[in-house]
């Protein structure tokens, strides 16, 4: 293992908005399989830590937890979605695999 | 201590009907598509007259013509216009545009083209206008209470960092708005969808919350009308989804950001109407940006904030338009669109509290007299909504 220095330790790669969120958005550039990634939970300020199992975009969202087709998704601790393909914790969540619950 | 209070003012145009304006436009207003070739080389003439043409207002009928003229009439109206020149293929109704901006006291003459022709219309357009100029190149500006400020509001080309970082921004600053008096606006109703019931909680007493569930099942109802798939090709647009937003509820969540946490939503308009009392309305709008900003501007607000995740360039002929950005990779691609970069909320290196004065810092500046990015670079979108065909 590399010895990270303090700066990219306090690096934020993805944030939550509600603690009950199931998906939070990547919000550095050049997150791949296998880094490890810093959570930010924006409402009550704490931080959690997952590892990135795919390649996700800035402003993609990473999955929190495992999910089965018909599943619903979580942002803002609000339904935001169905899932609608098996997402695995740490996987790109998007429209491949979410979908609207309305029109 | 937030930067603006009761006692913050700013450098604004007062007009005759005692609206403020932060801009000094005489503007030549075509009535319709035919009229905007006269109305262009009016402004070419004149040095400091603004054409805004549009391609519509031929065989309008209706309701879509009501908001035809609820528009043009807004637009010459609004406080950041000094005086308006419209010309029309024919008089009648130029005279109905020019009655109605009269309304407010500001100098507004019309000219028709039928019987003249465009060579005698434009020179007779471009006496008026260079007078209009000289006359309005001598107001001053004065200082004026901040409540006097009209700001409204409408994101584009989100992307997830809008939900986190920009539309949180303008919330703040809504926030710190609201109880100083300003009148406030946000609408985009299809983009409330999977959120609406956050808006209807927030109205201040249920005769609001009626009319908000009466207009948002209005536009649902256009939806299922016209539709041909779940609108996933166009809500969220490919531009938001490359973004990484997903569902039009995801959209809509970080949509409503931005009318802050305290908030109430306290009138309802329908598209171009103007708001009667101070405080946060609600205007029943499409959530295509260009569209939606003409709307304001025609309601008569003054300032707009814009924030946007992707990177929309827009810009509207007369109401200044103040981008927010949180995401870092636009900010370093597109920094000559950005106004307020809030990239740092989304490393903790700033709090929301922060973010918020730092846009209504940029408000006051623009409101004295600074030029946004979009003005700068001349976005002149003016965008008129339609409702259905023409006859």
């Amino acid at each position: 293992m590399v010895e990270k220095s303090d700066q990219e330790a306090a690096l934020i790669h993805c944030i939550l908005h509600d603690a009950a969120d199931t998906v939070a958005v990547v919000v550095v550039e050049g997150v791949t399989a296998g880094t490890p990634m810093t959570g930010w939970v924006m409402d009550d300020d704490r931080t959690i830590a997952l590892e990135a199992r795919q390649d996700i975009p800035i402003g993609h969202k990473v999955a929190l937890k495992d999910m089965a087709p018909g599943d619903t998704v979580v942002k803002y601790g609000i339904d935001m979605g169905k899932v609608v393909a098996p997402i695995r914790r740490g996987e790109h969540a998007h429209v491949h695999n979410i979908k609207t619950k309305r029109w | 201590m937030s930067v603006v209070s009761k006692d913050t003012t700013f450098l604004g145009y007062r007009r005759e009907n005692g609206r403020v304006g932060v801009r000094n436009f005489v503007v030549v207003l075509p009535l319709d598509d035919l009229s905007n070739a006269a109305a262009e080389a009016v402004a070419h003439n004149i040095k400091g007259a603004l054409a805004i043409p549009h391609p519509y207002g031929r065989l309008q009928f209706g309701a879509d013509l009501e908001l035809h003229f609820r528009t043009l009439i807004g637009a010459g109206c609004n406080p950041n216009v000094a005086a308006v020149v419209v010309i029309g293929i024919e008089d009648g109704w130029t005279k109905k545009v020019v009655d109605g901006i009269a309304a407010t006291g500001k100098p507004v003459v019309g000219f028709g083209i039928e019987g003249h022709g465009d060579h005698d219309t434009i020179m007779r357009a471009s006496k008026a206008a260079r007078e209009y100029v000289q006359w309005a190149s001598e107001k001053q500006r004065e200082p004026c209470p901040i409540a006097e400020l009209w700001v409204s509001t409408k994101c584009g080309e989100s992307d997830t960092t809008s939900g986190c970082g920009a539309n949180p921004t303008v919330g703040n600053a809504f926030d710190k708005l609201h109880p100083l008096g300003n009148y406030l606006c946000f609408g985009e109703t299809t983009e409330l969808t999977g959120g609406e019931q956050i808006v209807a909680a927030r109205c201040a007493n249920d005769e609001v919350r009626r009319r908000f569930t009466f207009m948002f099942d209005r536009y649902q109802e256009v939806v299922n009308r016209h539709k041909t798939s779940d609108l996933s090709d166009s809500q969220p647009t490919k531009g938001n989804i490359a973004g990484g937003l997903t569902t039009i509820e995801e959209k809509a969540l970080g949509n409503i950001q931005k009318i802050g946490k305290m908030c109430t939503v306290d009138g309802v308009i329908d598209k171009a109407e103007t708001p009667t009392h101070p405080g946060l309305w609600f205007m029943d709008s499409s959530s295509a940006a260009a569209e939606m900003v003409t709307l304001c501007a025609a309601s008569g607000y003054a300032v707009h904030f814009f924030p946007t995740g992707q990177g929309n360039v827009i810009g509207n002929p007369i109401l200044p338009v103040i981008k927010i950005c949180a995401n870092p990779r636009t900010v370093r691609l597109m920094a000559e669109h950005i106004d307020v970069d809030t990239s740092g909320l989304l490393q903790r290196e700033i709090n929301l509290d922060q973010a918020g004065d730092r846009l209504l810092e940029c408000m006051l500046r623009t409101a004295n007299g600074r030029l946004t990015a979009s003005e700068a670079l001349g976005h002149r979108e003016f965008v008129l909504t339609r409702l259905y065909e023409s006859a």
